[in-house]
């Protein structure tokens, strides 16, 4: 297990530099890249100031080495003293963002617990949701109650997060009034009042994103418990005269969970892209609406960076699904 | 001779369709796609208002502006009195058109790519691991960008529809492969350890005929099934472009630009908003459950049961 994870981590490094190439090239090869967008009124010994103020008269090996060095090796230095209090990345150049003219990872910082409150609850929330759902339905298959969540499940991955969030606006934020259509950032959670606050305003972006998530996974759910509930171990517990709640919830669930953990680890990073628009919907100022802004101001900085990040998430999360997987299926061994 | 012999014999295809018609959610999602591909192809012959009219009379406009549902307007008309309803068929031909370009080139890189590194040995390990990489892309993010950096590019050359159009079906096309490509590849692995291959390699079939007679009608089942998913998925990744402001131009109605430009006014007029988003999740809703009917028909394990 342990040399697997070693290769598995070694064998990361260079799909990550070989991603972080791509990223880099894609955004910077465009033939509209923001150099372009300097007005032609600028003078062309100004905008040569310009473009080398920016680090983009560099050629494009140079400019993403240093890149790679800011990200891999100056960075973690700033997060290290941050955290220690000591000074190796003094004087050091950091990612800095053109937009805003401060380091990138400062921004993503400010806006990462946006995010990670809203996607972390709803994504808890779909996964609660979505297990006892998906029990439910494979034991009774075909009932009502399977019908109906299977018909609840396709509408949850069909309708658009764009779609069901503009709707749950119109009806609780327009018509009745529950919940702020807009989610307030600058909100601090300091007594009872503001948490019913905060608990209100992210109601909504929640809720649209736990049915989305509770779709998927109540499926997953639904369909390893039936293959598991077909298994020999399963007749043999019940002729053994064991009820039918150790049965199902104790010898069933156990192993129909395996594939289902592996399935939520990997659709974390995901939902990270999901995000994207509903924070856009309800206008939360997280990594989704960070990029956008990026994206819309020309930021290659930020663009390439938070890119970047996104990608290094869904590497670990599949490398940390695939150790999930031996770790709890014995079956499996991958030495 | 006996009667046997006498029964018509049945083909592989009416097998398919009788299965299909026992899954009602599939019959009903055909059902509902053939009536939004007949809205939308059909509708404009019949209903012939111009989608992007804008009355020139200013006072005449400001007069038909955000009008409700109407005899005249059916679905009322939006911020600069264009018919709503003959924008939604005209912005449900793109969508769909899309929708479908997006699937067919993606089916061709994921067919050519898994049919590749399933049949000849030395290119698997190469193409799956780029599969592998194209899977560990933050893909919406990547779309974003490459739409905003090509955009204009494009649309110079191309015109500001065809550059967008094309923009965006390649774009969603290039990152959607990957799926396609592994079930593809999974199936050729199968095949070639069958005897029919074994046989038709030892009369000397070449490569190039072996995979065009032998293997692609062998693998025609799953690629359908994945293509009819991949529809939805180009649907819905070309709205929720649009939705963020980086698809079509604003003049040029798609499903996902009039929801987005619905948005704005959904406190006076949330029907702007209502319609856009029905048409969008019923095709997406329809085309799944097509998907889920084809697949449990195309299996043959469960086919005839």
């Amino acid at each position: 297990m342990l040399t697997f994870t070693i290769r598995r981590l070694l064998l990361a490094i260079p799909t990550l530099l070989f991603i972080s190439l791509i990223i880099f090239l894609l955004v910077d090869f465009a033939p509209g890249s923001p150099m372009s967008q300097i007005p032609l009124t600028v003078p062309p010994e100004v905008r040569l100031k310009i473009i080398e103020a920016m680090g983009a008269n560099e050629p494009v090996y140079v400019r993403y080495l240093l890149w790679l060095k800011q990200f891999f090796v100056v960075e973690p230095l700033v997060l290290w003293d941050h955290w220690w209090g000591t000074n190796f990345s003094e004087g050091m150049q950091r990612i800095v963002s053109w937009q805003s003219r401060s380091p990138v990872m400062d921004i993503i910082v400010q806006r990462m617990p946006q995010t990670l409150t809203v996607i972390g609850t709803s994504y808890l929330l779909g996964v609660l949701i979505a297990l006892p759902i998906g029990i439910y339905s494979a034991y009774r298959q075909y009932s009502w109650f399977d019908q109906i969540g299977t018909f609840i499940a396709m509408i949850g991955f069909s309708v658009p997060t764009f779609f069901t969030g503009l709707v749950l606006i119109l009806v609780f934020a327009v018509n009745l009034h529950w919940f702020p259509s807009i989610y307030d950032t600058s909100l601090r959670v300091t007594d009872w009042e503001s948490f019913l606050k905060q608990v209100r305003q992210m109601a909504m972006p929640v809720m649209v994103l736990a049915l989305y998530n509770a779709a998927q996974i109540s499926r997953y759910m639904r369909s390893s418990m039936l293959e598991n509930l077909g298994q020999d171990y399963v007749r043999t517990a019940r002729a053994k005269g064991m009820s039918e709640r150790v049965v199902v919830l104790k010898h069933v669930l156990r192993n129909s969970m395996i594939p289902v953990v592996t399935v939520i680890a990997l659709g974390i990073p995901s939902i990270f892209g999901g995000a994207i628009i509903t924070e856009q919907v309800f206008r939360v100022n997280g990594l989704g609406a960070l990029l956008i802004g990026a994206i819309q101001g020309s930021d290659l900085p930020t663009v390439q960076t938070l890119t970047f990040i996104f990608a290094v998430l869904i590497v670990l999360f599949n490398l940390i699904a695939d150790i999930l997987y031996g770790i709890l299926d014995p079956r499996i061994r991958y030495d | 001779m006996t009667d046997l012999a006498l029964e018509k014999p049945r083909s592989q295809w009416a097998d398919v369709w009788s299965q299909f018609k026992t899954h009602k959610g599939a019959l009903v999602g055909l059902v509902v796609f053939a009536s939004l591909i007949f809205f939308v192809s059909i509708g404009p012959l019949i209903w012939t208002k111009d989608p992007t009219f804008i009355n020139p009379d200013a006072a005449t406009m400001i007069k038909t502006r955000n009008k409700p549902p109407s005899l005249e307007f059916p679905l009322g008309t939006d911020q600069l009195g264009r018919d709503m309803l003959a924008r939604m068929m005209k912005g449900g031909q793109v969508s769909i058109a899309v929708g479908l370009v997006a699937m067919t080139i993606s089916i061709l890189l994921g067919t050519l790519v898994g049919v590749m590194a399933g049949y000849f040995k030395r290119l698997d390990g190469p193409l799956m691991r780029l599969t592998d990489l194209f899977l560990a892309l933050p893909l919406l993010p990547l779309l974003l960008v490459m739409v905003l950096l090509f955009r204009d590019p494009l649309a110079a050359a191309f015109g500001p529809e065809g550059g967008t159009f094309l923009l965006i079906v390649s774009a969603i096309g290039v990152t959607s492969w990957m799926q396609a490509a592994r079930v593809v590849r999974g199936e050729v692995l199968a095949l070639k350890e069958r005897e029919f291959v074994l046989a038709a390699r030892s009369i000397g079939t070449p490569s190039r005929r072996m995979i065009l007679r032998h293997i692609l009608p062998n693998v025609v089942s799953p690629i359908m099934v994945a293509a009819t998913l991949g529809i939805a998925n180009a649907i819905i990744t070309e709205s929720a472009l649009s939705f963020l402001g980086l698809g079509f131009p604003p003049d040029f109605p798609t499903w996902g630009r009039l929801l987005f430009d619905g948005a704005e006014y959904i406190q006076n007029y949330p029907q702007r908003v209502f319609w856009p988003g029905v048409a969008i999740s019923l095709t997406v809703l329809s085309v799944n459950y097509i998907g889920d009917g084809l697949r449990d028909a195309l299996d043959p394990r469960i086919r005839g049961r």
